[in-house]
């Protein structure tokens, strides 16, 4: 029965007003504010002072109220090609670990969710609980495996495959191993959700027409996951655009990243204003992934749709 | 059909490899005897015993273990209000943009919110004079912004799917929705309650960028240390540290999963005594 249909009662509309106002509250002043300065603070001007940038609206008296709109920031991060790198640069390496994370997501998503009942629970929460662990520990367990005198290399050495240390360590070979590893979960978990509600008579129904195995894969459970695949995919590329972490530890001195430079202009440059510009630029980058991401979820929520 | 699932297993066994390899070397090399990370030289607890002795790593760990408990705290409260707004108020004028102000700390990068929120701070303070510099207020504060986020993912999950007919017979028995609610609906969601808190508290214990953007002096929390330690090289203190973590963090899990798992079977209980 729709809660709708039910009688109103009297205190349906303080329920409704706690309910709904406090997180909306909550949220519209420490998470949707914050983004209307980060988009003023990119108009301002650094300056050495506390806080270091300039107000962009100045009283001058006599009823003036003087505005400044300085695109300088905006103009810098499109003309200068480190800038134009380390975005096309996050692209690439978001894609790319998405696609990883999906090769490998996919077939351990559909195993888990075509296993014995009595065994889907436990394999699932073997999948949850690194996601449970620290990620800056995860991330720090790749140093020691990867470094030149680390595991993989004196594995490597002693089985005779190799005669010297590969450099693995900060390279971008190393942060798509620690990307791949950390957001492999995000990627499991919606398509295991997805393959789980999967009506198996259809597969059934292909079988005894005459349809191979493979081809009913590719025909019946692919379509029908797409949901479950593109809310994975998204859960990866999005963070992993703006990844901070795992190419710091990870990657070379030389591997740019936004989320890194941006970092870097906040704290050791102390340019604000200029992070600020990164901060809305990268996050026009991600508004149409993330509205894709959206409408998918309703959809899968409601599949009247 | 047996043999055609050796492809799966196979991958399903080097996934698990891959995910728990890194995780088991950490652990076993938090007991080597040597500085050395990766070369066996013999079993000590040492480092253990230098991580008891290492006061600014224990001071910042006891920070991040408060901040973590009052987010979960909130992040819980706050997060059950939108579950319920999300499942019990299904149309109300501004849900879409309810819904996406949900989901988007869920994907939004660290980088981001933390330097909205500083910018945020910065400029309230200026403007209203709180809050009065940034510390463990405006730590706990952005943690708990990305945290209702999650723990609203974790309740509306639960709630979504609770057998109404128990909440149904207590208002026809002339409960108050309120005391319906308390008395009902709360002890049937407890465990994702139990769970929501639990998983605030480890991402808030877990986050190093958005607590660096809006951490002040004197203000450091275990993530932190831990990050300016890594950058100096591996250490087999951050593996005993790591070790501790990890304990800590598996045993709640298993406790909420138990927990869990007592309160499915009764729901099953229940549902097939409908049937």
């Amino acid at each position: 029965m729709p809660p709708t249909a039910r009688p109103r009662q009297p205190g349906r509309r303080l329920s409704r007003l706690v309910n709904i106002g406090i997180p909306y509250l909550w949220l519209g002043i420490f998470f949707l504010l914050p983004f209307v300065i980060v988009l003023q603070i990119s108009l301002a001007e650094p300056r050495l002072a506390q806080p270091p940038y300039t107000a962009l609206a100045e009283w001058l008296g006599d009823g003036v109220l003087s505005i400044r709109l300085d695109l300088q920031n905006y103009l810098l991060v499109l003309s200068d090609d480190i800038y134009l790198a380390a975005f096309m640069n996050s692209l690439k390496v978001a894609f790319f670990c998405t696609l990883l994370c999906l090769l490998i997501g996919y077939p351990m998503a559909y195993a888990i969710a075509t296993a014995p009942s009595r065994w889907r629970i436990p394999l699932l929460m073997l999948i949850i609980l690194p996601f449970w662990t620290s990620f800056l520990i995860r991330v720090y367990a790749w140093i020691g495996i990867l470094q030149t005198s680390g595991f993989l290399n004196n594995f490597l050495l002693w089985l005779g495959l190799i005669d010297e240390p590969l450099a693995i360590l900060y390279t971008q070979t190393a942060i798509y191993i620690g990307i791949v590893y950390s957001y492999l979960p995000f990627m499991i978990l919606p398509l295991y959700a997805n393959l789980t509600r999967l009506d198996r008579t259809l597969l059934e129904a292909a079988a005894d027409l005459g349809c191979r195995p493979f081809r009913a894969f590719v025909r019946v459970t692919l379509p029908l996951s797409r949901a479950g695949i593109i809310a994975g995919c998204m859960l990866v590329f999005i963070p992993v655009v703006g990844e901070f972490v795992i190419p710091d530890l990870l990657g070379g001195p030389d591997t740019l990243m936004v989320g890194r430079m941006l970092w870097t202009e906040f704290f050791s440059n102390v340019d604000w204003p200029l992070a600020s510009a990164l901060a809305i630029l990268l996050l026009g980058l991600l508004v149409i992934p993330f509205v894709l991401m959206q409408r998918w979820q309703l959809a899968a929520e409601d599949p009247d749709r | 059909m047996r043999r055609g699932r050796w492809p799966l297993f196979t991958i399903l066994a080097f996934g698990y490899a891959f995910l728990y390899i890194p995780v088991a070397l950490l652990v076993i090399f938090s007991f080597n005897e040597s500085r050395l990370v990766t070369v066996w030289s013999g079993f000590s607890t040492k480092w253990y015993a230098e991580l008891f002795r290492n006061q600014q790593l224990l001071e910042a760990a006891w920070l991040s273990i408060r901040i973590a408990a009052v987010n979960a705290t909130f992040a819980v409260l706050l997060g059950t209000l939108s579950a319920n707004a999300l499942v019990r108020h299904r149309r109300f004028r501004g849900r879409g943009g309810f819904e996406l102000l949900l989901t988007a700390p869920l994907v939004m990068p660290d980088v981001i919110i933390g330097l909205s929120l500083l910018l945020l701070f910065v400029a309230l303070q200026q403007g209203i004079g709180w809050p009065d510099g940034r510390g463990f207020t405006t730590i706990t504060i952005a943690h708990i912004t990305f945290s209702l986020a999650y723990v609203a993912v974790v309740v509306r999950a639960r709630l979504s799917q609770l057998d109404r007919s128990l909440e149904e017979a207590a208002m026809d028995l002339g409960a108050r929705p309120l005391t319906v609610y308390l008395r009902i609906t709360l002890p049937l969601i407890a465990p994702a309650l139990l769970s929501g808190w639990l998983l605030a508290f480890t991402l808030s214990l877990d986050d190093l960028v958005v607590a660096s953007f809006v951490s002040g002096p004197g203000s450091t929390t275990l993530p932190m240390v831990i990050y300016a330690s890594v950058r100096m090289g591996v250490s087999p203190q951050i593996n005993a540290l790591a070790t501790l973590i990890m304990l800590f963090v598996a045993l709640a899990v298993v406790v909420a999963s138990l927990a869990l798992r007592s309160q499915a079977k009764d729901r099953g209980h229940r549902t097939n005594a409908r049937r």
